[in-house]
């Protein structure tokens, strides 16, 4: 089905923030000036975005530790997210989450989440949910192929084909869990989706640096599980561009490998490609659109320098309703 | 009141609650229990039977047997509360909350901070612990003293029907995770439950249920009826003890404890937990620090030795808190100078 020029420009623009939050980040941790432990999205935006653009409020997601760009093509606010990265008492968080725990259940984000493995049974229990509430929605996990060796992830895919529960599991393969390759860790050696179909589950698998490939991909699966046909995996093949954490010296890459798959597998990159060859949008259209998000993140960016900083008083605020 | 079983008053009070919230549903190994076998839904109904009847009355989706995994029954609670339902999940025994630590731990105890207070999260996790039935080290602990201590998580412990009734209804319609753990040896004790379907009692109130000047005796769960038993025996002796039942390890009710304290002077805390790190050490160093110029003696824990739950009937004896042990500890602070 071809997309409105509106739906195209809207998820170059998608994949363009997260591109360009992150590529922001990158600099500005080097400075010193935000705290913690950032992992970042880059390279995979093709796989948030083309998820994310068929989902509506009431679809739930649970994302990683690498989970950003889940965030933002979930809804997440741009600048309530830029302060809660920089610790602000403004941002999304309160500065009580941090990278690792980006939340925004009202758009039905329940959380990144900093232990590998441990959403995809959070997803289960949203999908049961759905399940029970009968309106079609949908709870969607994102894993990497580190998280598919966790017996979490296995607990989980068995548990929703037993409960039926209208859930997705999204595997990211990025070829890297931390440091460590694919093809040592993951043991079929070959794929994760293949595990999911042993679990019972019926499975797609698709491009994940191709925006087309994993939205087309992604309206069958959400037809086939918002049909009530219970949960279904999904496994793109895709890139991290930088490291598995910030100030990572990434000495396992093979040379010449971070600049072929910058050139070679950039979800953006193809997309203009597409786009422009087909005559869909021209390049005008995009360069407008480059000019407009690099705006918004300095302003994202300004704002966050610039919000209250949380006080001493803050620590105590959050832990309980009532207690 | 009715009389009933501690255990039924577990099966009432979910029942009751699932009929006034339809979001209120049950998840865990074998609440259904047959499930896929020729014998067919209900064939064993819970292996505590505090969940039979319920798949008849509520049906499948709302009563929801899983297989045995226990880090996606806690996830799937965590995810359902987050959903905007109030799932009661069921671990079977409490010495399975290894498997799914990292849910409780790092999940549910911590989305509401973590999320900046957006969110939250109403789910309850019960389970059954302590000693008695030579079950051996890894179905009979007391593991209470390792989630007293997780930031995020209620912990209740109740030792009566009546405190079932009214403590896990409130465990169900609190927004915040609740942690509900039923001693297996109290499953079996009958008592008067009040009928009021609306019956709750608040978290961090502790009940008084002997009154006396001379000793404080803390405690939780199945030793609170030893506590009370040697209270009992000593009144006839002319001594008086206040036996404190903390109903909630957290929150933890310290007024009650140190008003008590403040009269008698001397305190014995009795815990089915190991020694270290435990809620009676904890209680211990809080009267020492909060009421220092109140004590006549040195307070006193009566705790489990520092080893796993011992198999054998004379080995677990051994090992588990008694009347004997408690009363040893109560004489030793009254005869202190």
């Amino acid at each position: 089905m071809q997309l409105s020029r509106e739906a195209l420009l809207r998820a170059y623009r998608q994949m363009k923030v997260i591109r360009e939050f992150e590529e922001r980040l990158h600099v500005d941790i080097q400075t010193g000036e935000i705290a913690g432990f950032t992992h970042l999205y880059c390279g995979q935006e093709a796989v948030a975005v083309g998820v994310c653009e068929h989902l509506t409020e009431d679809d739930k997601i649970v994302s990683t530790h690498r989970g950003h760009g889940h965030c933002l093509a979930k809804g997440c606010d741009v600048n309530g997210m830029m302060k809660e990265i920089w610790g602000s008492r403004e941002g999304l968080c309160k500065g009580k989450g941090g990278s690792m725990h980006i939340a925004d259940v009202d758009k039905g984000m329940l959380g990144a989440n900093g232990i590998v493995g441990a959403g995809a049974p959070i997803a289960v229990g949203a999908g049961i949910a759905c399940k029970l509430d009968g309106k079609g929605a949908v709870a969607i996990t994102f894993s990497g192929d580190g998280a598919c060796n966790q017996g979490t992830t296995f607990e989980a895919m068995n548990m929703a084909v037993v409960t039926k529960a209208s859930c997705i599991f999204v595997f990211e393969n990025n070829h890297y869990s931390e440091h460590t390759g694919f093809e040592y860790a993951v043991g079929t050696q070959k794929d994760i989706a293949s595990r999911a179909e042993a679990f019972g589950m019926k499975v797609w698998r698709g491009d994940g640096t191709d925006f087309f490939s994993v939205y087309e991909t992604m309206r069958e699966v959400l037809d086939y599980v918002r049909a009530g046909n219970g949960p279904a995996a999904v496994e793109f093949d895709t890139e991290r561009f930088f490291g598995h954490f910030e100030g990572d010296p990434q000495r396992y890459r093979g040379p010449g490998e971070l600049d072929r798959i910058r050139e070679l597998r950039d979800c953006l990159k193809n997309f203009r490609r597409n786009v422009t060859e087909a005559k869909l949008l021209d390049h005008a259209d995009l360069d407008a659109l480059d000019a407009e998000v690099l705006e918004a993140i300095e302003e994202s960016v300004r704002q966050a320098k610039a919000a209250p900083r949380p006080t001493a008083q803050d620590v105590l605020e959050d832990v309980y309703i009532s207690y | 009141m009715t009389k009933m079983m501690y255990r039924d008053a577990v099966l009432t009070t979910i029942a009751e609650e699932m009929e006034r919230d339809e979001n209120v549903v049950v998840l865990g190994e074998d609440v259904v229990g047959g499930m896929g076998t020729p014998g067919g839904p209900e064939a064993i109904g819970g292996i505590w039977s505090t969940s039979t009847g319920l798949f008849g009355k509520f049906g499948a989706a709302r009563v929801i047997d899983t297989p045995i995994s226990e880090s996606a029954i806690v996830g799937a609670a965590a995810g359902l509360a987050l959903s905007g339902k109030r799932p009661v999940a069921e671990l079977m025994f409490a010495d399975f909350i290894g498997v799914s630590l990292d849910q409780i731990w790092n999940q549910i105890g911590k989305f509401r901070y973590m999320f900046g207070g957006k969110t939250k999260c109403p789910a309850v996790i019960r389970m059954a612990y302590g000693a008695g039935y030579n079950a051996a080290a890894q179905h009979s602990q007391a593991v209470h003293q390792m989630l007293t201590g997780m930031p995020g998580l209620k912990v209740v412990m109740p030792s009566t029907p009546a405190d079932v009734k009214g403590l896990l209804r409130q465990a169900i319609r609190d927004d915040d995770p609740v942690i509900f753990l039923e001693h297996k040896a109290l499953y079996g004790v009958t008592g008067d439950v009040p009928d009021d379907k609306d019956f709750t009692i608040p978290f961090g109130h502790a009940r008084l249920s002997r009154a006396g000047e001379d000793v404080t005796i803390v405690s939780t769960g199945l030793l609170l009826g030893f506590c009370e038993a040697v209270a009992d025996k000593l009144a006839a002796e002319g001594i008086g003890c206040d036996v404190i039942d903390l109903r909630t390890t957290s929150p933890i009710d310290e007024e009650t404890i140190l008003d008590s304290v403040e009269v008698t002077g001397r305190l014995v805390v009795v815990d089915e937990a190991p020694p270290r790190c435990s809620l009676a050490s904890d209680i211990c160093a809080t009267v020492a620090n909060k009421a220092f110029a109140s004590l006549k003696a040195p307070p006193q824990a009566v705790n489990p030795p520092h080893t796993p739950v011992p198999f054998a009937r004379e080995l677990e004896s051994a090992y588990l808190p008694s009347a004997d042990k408690i009363e040893a500890a109560v004489r030793k602070v009254l005869s202190y100078r």
